[in-house]
């Protein structure tokens, strides 16, 4: 049982984002694992285990070779990594991205399943993973709350609006799974010792065999024309409970008349 | 100037076309002379509703059985739109199969997509306003790789109304075979029974956060929802650590509200929290931290403890 995880390595989300003058988000400063991807690390960790044979596979994109987000999933557990790093990637759009993994998720031999999040923490298009299945002609299942393999099928719980639905998918497959999906384990500090020598295989777009014209701000199909601060909302009156607060509430909701 | 087409997806729930289609098809009316929808189902039962809220002709692949949305619709858009042109713009939410369909078209027809869009503007090219940063910064975007443009719009961006217009025209959609990225299958459905009005629907939300301290805390919620005649909501804190279903969670990955009144209870508003609610009509916080980020966007403020607040509160709306 062979797992490709796809990791998003990200600015911490806890820092206020900024933009650079043209409009991509900055990712100067260090990077770390995009939170949503480290489900899918311990899904595949989880899986590779019961399978009791394989090994994770970890694919990112990511500017100026970054690594330490891989690291820490690395360090979890993961065997190995493929980072496609180029600075003709800036300003890449979902689509691009997706031909990048696809490209970097060929690399990798002998894949079973390719696990993504749903959605990234900073660009959350949520449109990525479907996009990688599309490219391969894979089947894909999104939206997992949970999944197992058994007899070379995938069996899925996949969210919905209503509940969640119970989907199936054979093997090779991709599915996108939600936050919760499973409790990320932390590092153990032999983990983090043993993360820094495994295999990193940094590759450019050329590598990967991919037009550096098609990505990137030159193949977005997309132009930012405007960025503005969004409509504050303003503050009302904040009073302090001196243990009759309640009242003022039933008064407040008795003016909206809802009551 | 108005677009020449454009093709709305009509989503479907258990209550036949679900909001978020209305919405779109409002919007669609104004941007563009020929408003279609699209659907991965039966046509027939649709073509009244979509009908009366603009769109003149459905495009319907029939009942997809067990098949999964995404693969065969785009599949199905992608064959129509080769062989009879591609629309100026298809419009889907940004929900569970909304996402699966455009990402699957856009690879398809090499097309980007644009999500989480929550406005559009074609006096200049099709452009769509996206919130990022929680909601505190706005994007414009311009599509700039030709018909069809591909756009995901958050639900409750615009307001359904009703046109007026008959039942819209029903014609078949074919899916072409779709080899083996085809064969995911949906082999059941688990429909979670709920009570009083929906989430995304309801007049008065009551949503409890982390600051309820415990998971049976969260009674105090839903009695004080069903009290309101309302719907109970909460933080994705509790949601993750399963205090409540998913389908409970207000925010940038749950439910968009926008209610009369939003009570706010043990919640900080994190700017994820806060992009699902700030567009409530009026909005109401109970939190002990008198810096919490959420007192920022309320209309009524308390600075106090949920434990003695909500049940006095309760009692109150009780002896009414
Ligand atoms: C990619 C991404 C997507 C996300 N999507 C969402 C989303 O859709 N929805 C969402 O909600 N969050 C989302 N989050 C999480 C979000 O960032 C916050 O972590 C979450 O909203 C916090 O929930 P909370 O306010 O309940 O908990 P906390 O932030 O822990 O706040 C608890 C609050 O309760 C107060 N409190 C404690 N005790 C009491 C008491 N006795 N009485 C009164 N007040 C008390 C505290 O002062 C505090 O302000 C997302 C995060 C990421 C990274
Ligand atoms: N640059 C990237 N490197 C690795 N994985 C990515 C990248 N971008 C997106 N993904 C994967 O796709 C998921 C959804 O991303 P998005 O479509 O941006 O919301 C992420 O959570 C990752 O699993």
């Amino acid at each position: 049982m062979n797992v490709v995880v796809c990791v998003k390595q990200i600015p911490d989300p806890a820092d206020p984002g900024a933009l650079n003058a043209d409009h991509t988000l900055k990712r100067d400063g260090k990077l770390i694992l995009d939170e949503s991807d480290s489900y899918g690390v311990e899904m595949a960790l989880q899986l590779v285990d019961k399978a009791g044979e394989g090994e994770v596979t970890l694919v990112s994109m990511a500017p100026n070779g970054e690594v330490s987000g891989l690291r820490t999933a690395l360090a979890m557990g993961a065997a190995k990594a493929v980072l496609v790093s180029d600075d003709a990637l800036k300003g890449a759009g979902a689509l691009d991205t997706a031909k990048v993994l696809a490209a970097a998720i060929g690399r990798v031999e002998g894949a079973d399943l390719i696990l993504a999040a749903t959605e990234s923490s900073d660009g959350y298009t949520g449109t990525v993973p479907e996009q990688i299945a599309a490219i391969l002609d894979l089947p894909s299942i999104t939206f997992a709350k949970s999944v197992e393999i058994a007899d070379g099928t995938v069996k899925v719980q996949r969210q919905t609006e209503a509940g969640y639905d119970e989907c199936e998918s054979p093997l090779p497959a991709l599915v996108s799974v939600t936050a919760g999906v499973v409790e990320p384990r932390y590092p153990s500090f032999k983990g983090i010792m043993a993360a820094k020598s495994k295999p990193v295989d940094t590759v450019t777009v050329a590598d990967l065999g991919i037009d550096s014209a098609i990505v990137g701000w030159a193949g977005a199909g997309q132009e930012i024309v405007n960025v503005e601060a969004a409509p504050e909302r303003e503050a009302g009156e904040v009073i302090e409970d001196d243990g009759e607060a309640h009242l003022k509430i039933v008064e407040f909701l008795d003016g909206l008349k809802v009551l | 100037m108005a677009l020449p087409k454009v093709w709305v997806h009509a989503e479907i729930n258990e209550n036949g076309v679900a909001p978020i289609t209305l919405e779109m098809l409002a919007k669609a009316r104004e941007i563009a002379d020929t408003v279609e929808v699209f659907v991965g189902d039966a046509g027939d039962g649709i073509a009244a509703t979509v009908g009366a809220h603009g769109a003149t002709a459905v495009h319907a692949t029939g009942d997809l059985g067990g098949k999964l949305q995404g693969v065969h619709v785009a599949a199905a858009l992608a064959a129509a739109i080769e062989a009879n042109g591609a629309p100026d713009l298809l419009m889907l939410g940004t929900t569970y199969d909304g996402r699966d369909i455009a990402a699957r078209l856009s690879v398809k027809l090499d097309k980007p997509v644009l999500t989480n869009n929550i406005d559009i503007d074609v006096t200049d090219g099709i452009v769509v306003t996206t919130p990022i940063f929680g909601g505190t910064q706005l994007v414009k975007t311009k599509f700039a790789a030709g018909a069809p443009a591909i756009a995901l719009f958050r639900p409750k961006s615009f307001v359904a109304e009703e046109s007026g217009g008959g039942a819209a025209a029903v014609s078949e959609l074919a899916v072409p075979d779709t080899g083996a990225a085809g064969t995911a299958v949906r082999t059941n459905r688990h429909v979670e029974e709920t009570t009083g009005p929906k989430l995304d629907e309801a007049a008065v939300v009551v949503a409890g956060g982390r600051g309820l301290g415990e998971a049976a805390k969260f009674d105090l919620i839903e009695d004080l929802a069903k009290t309101l005649k309302g719907a109970p909501g909460a933080s994705r804190a509790i949601v993750d650590a399963g205090w409540v279903p998913y389908s409970y969670q207000v925010g940038q990955t749950g439910k968009v509200v926008k209610p009369t009144v939003y009570i706010a209870a043990g919640i900080s508003g994190a700017t994820q929290h806060m992009v699902g609610m700030k567009g409530s009509k009026n909005i109401i916080a109970i939190n002990k931290d008198p810096e919490a980020p959420i007192f920022g966007v309320a209309d009524l403020g308390i600075v106090g403890d949920v434990h003695k607040v909500l049940p006095k509160l309760l009692e109150a709306l009780q002896a009414r």
